[in-house]
């Protein structure tokens, strides 16, 4: 077990290693000349040349790239201005764009992205599992296909038009909150809720809609076990025939789904974050691919990546968890 | 009026391609001590059967109807919640893999004790020690310890052991094995079913063994019932039915059980052809298609007319057209070519 999960680590490090250079790569593609943009309005080929030296630009992608990972463990020191800016460990870069350090711009927008997701994370198991169970239960009948139905239209909706279609109604025609502004729920609790209610809902609705059919599927297969049988065969309750037997046979899947999406989502959801104007990872990302800022990109792009990694970990860790015959070796 | 008496069962499933007649009009009866094999190929309707008088099928997606008395109380005219309480408890049941008939994530004491719990009032290490207990008496070694691992941790026969003490937790009078051994290695099949024998012994239940093999009912069983395609073809006592069976599905069902003391050059010999589909039986006799003596009925009437289940001798039924004594000499000589003549 311990050795299982340090070998994980060490995988979950290079691959994290291996994406960041790949990112580095591509933006080194792009048609955007970082030196340019430090280089202020009055800008002479000197400045510039001087700038792209100071910013490490004139070296090799390789050597930018090793300088960005020592970065990661010891920190490091930019030359953009005047005075040199400290980037203590773990550095994820500086913007010379928003003069801040990426970690700086990162970690004051982590609390909208992590509220957001694990908010939309609770309605959407919530709501998603207990209408798959529902719907299971019903099987074939109206209330199984009207179920359905909805989550095939939550499904391909786009959360765009979900989004605009909620403010519209909720907040211009029927006035039942005021239009978002995040703040801290330590802050100021009502207008937190006031703020996240509607994003929350939009979140929940697109992915409760795949759980709802995942639920429903898995209870559908469960049922139709051999061990369920037995279940009755002994007597128990349909309750518990269902509830402790049924679902627990069917929730590996349920739960390998929901950490990798619940990761996903604390990489940003960059449309619902931009329309309610949360102050988030996805916005973050959106305004630095907008108005290219590399460090930026890099930056979310690692974060991002190692929520998802992290979670496959757990998940493969829960699995074992939940399922006595895995063995992790 | 017998333990249980099942008079007239008829089971169908509606499905998309039409009504599946699973059991048509079987009736059968069990004492308390005794033990009826029922013994078909696979599809004859005798799982279903089993689970029929279990409660097991779903009654919004079956139709059932006739009777299933058990011990004076009509099951089928009972609510499911009343059934429910009666499962388990009074009557129980033993299924075929047991392996997938565990639930493979809980522990065998969590599902132990679940099954005592449900039917007594007592409390979790009550219904734990009742269970260890139970675990040594099916003859698994260190119960206590056993008691403890996941179904996958044990082996096969253990598994069985396992799903019987589940069935014997509570004591019922009514035990359906169904196909109990068919899953398991030949000599684990032979542990279990001196396992069966001894629970008869020693608990006077009423014992259903489901089975396809005629070689397993041999030893258990007091009485037989042969099904085809959801009807009962043949009804007999043990001895009666291994002396001179005389429905020639059973007289097939005698030549295809490999023996030792067979004449090793007589080959073994399959029942030609596959079960008939249970949404469209042939007409007349069901197995006509199949049977090799239907040409010696007149005028072609196997494949018109149903034979009624008629009595051919003390507590024996069969149904078939051919005339008794054409019955009784066909059976004579399939037995006697069975045995290479030397009795």
């Amino acid at each position: 077990m311990a050795g299982y999960v340090t070998r994980r680590v060490l995988i979950m490090v290079l691959m994290l290693l291996v994406l960041t250079f790949a990112v580095f790569l591509l933006f080194n593609l792009l048609p955007a000349d970082v030196a340019r943009l430090t280089c202020g309005k009055i800008c002479t080929p000197q400045t510039l040349e001087a700038n792209r030296i100071k910013l490490g630009l004139d070296q090799p992608v390789l050597m930018q790239f090793w300088y960005f990972f020592k970065g990661l463990f010891v920190g490091r020191e930019y030359y953009g201005g005047d005075a040199p800016i400290a980037c203590p460990a773990p550095c994820l870069g500086y913007s010379f764009q928003r003069n801040e350090l990426v970690t700086t711009l990162i970690g004051q927008r982590l609390p909208a992205t992590i509220w957001l997701a694990l908010g939309a994370f609770v309605f959407w198991m919530v709501g998603g599992i207990s209408l798959g169970i529902y719907s299971a239960l019903r099987r074939g009948k109206w209330q199984d296909k009207s179920v359905m139905g909805v989550s095939l239209i939550g499904y391909s909706l786009p959360s765009f038009f979900l989004g605009l279609v909620m403010i519209y109604v909720v907040i211009i025609q029927l006035k039942l909150l005021p239009f978002p502004r995040y703040v801290s729920p330590f802050e100021n609790p009502v207008q937190f809720f006031q703020a996240m209610l509607l994003p929350w809902i939009v979140l929940a609705i697109l992915y409760a809609a795949f759980y709802m059919r995942l639920t429903r599927s898995q209870m559908l297969d469960a049922m139709g076990e051999d061990f369920i049988r037995t279940a009755r065969a002994k007597g128990l309750p349909e309750r518990t025939v269902i509830g402790r037997h049924a679902l627990r046979a069917g929730l590996t899947p349920i739960v390998t789904a929901a950490g990798l999406d619940l990761a996903g989502l604390l990489g940003g959801a960059i449309i619902t974050e931009a329309l309610f104007s949360l102050p988030g990872i996805g916005s973050l990302a959106l305004g630095a691919v907008v108005n290219p800022d590399q460090p930026i990109i890099v930056g979310t792009v690692l974060i991002t990546s190692a929520f998802i990694i992290i979670a496959n970990l757990i998940v493969d860790l829960l699995y074992a968890a939940i399922d006595p015959r895995v063995r992790l070796e | 009026m017998s333990f249980l008496e099942v008079s007239n069962l008829q089971v169908s499933f509606p499905t998309e391609d039409g009504i599946v007649h699973a059991v048509d009009g079987v009736s059968f009866s069990v004492e308390r001590g005794k033990v009826l094999a029922v013994v078909g190929e696979s599809g004859s309707g005798k799982s279903v059967t089993s689970q029929a008088v279990m409660g097991l099928l779903n009654r919004k997606a079956t139709q059932i109807s006739g009777s299933v008395v058990l011990d004076g109380q009509d099951l089928l005219a009972m609510d499911d919640k009343d059934v429910r309480k009666l499962r388990g408890g009074k009557m129980a049941m033993i299924f075929q893999d047991p392996l997938s008939s565990l639930h493979p994530y809980y522990r065998i004491s969590k599902q132990l004790i679940e099954a005592v719990r449900v039917h007594q009032n007592v409390s979790k290490s009550d219904a734990r020690k009742q269970a260890v207990s139970m675990l040594d008496q099916v003859g698994i070694p260190a119960p206590e310890r056993r008691i403890d691992d996941y179904p996958h941790q044990l082996s096969g026969g253990m598994r069985q052991r396992v799903m019987i003490a589940m069935a014997l937790l509570n004591n019922p009078s009514l035990l359906i094995a169904d196909e109990p051994t068919t899953a398991l290695d030949v000599t684990v099949q032979a542990q279990i079913i001196e396992l069966i024998q001894q629970i008869q012994q020693v608990s006077d239940a009423a014992i259903i063994f489901i089975t396809h093999d005629l070689g397993v009912v041999a030893e258990v069983a007091h009485d037989v019932l042969v099904m085809y395609a959801g009807r009962v073809v043949e009804y007999a006592p043990v001895e009666t039915l291994y002396e001179q069976p005389q429905m020639p599905y059973t007289l097939g069902l005698m030549a295809s059980i490999p023996r030792l003391d067979r004449d090793p050059n007589v080959r073994l010999d399959p029942i030609p052809g596959n079960p008939p589909s249970l949404i469209n039986l042939p007409s007349g006799c069901s197995f006509n298609p199949r049977c090799t003596f239907s040409d010696q009925v007149a005028d072609g009437r196997c494949s018109v007319e149903l034979p009624d289940l008629v009595s051919a001798g003390e507590g024996h039924l069969v149904r078939c057209h051919l005339p008794i004594e054409t019955r009784k000499t066909l059976s004579a000589e399939t037995l006697a070519a069975l045995k290479g003549g030397v009795l």
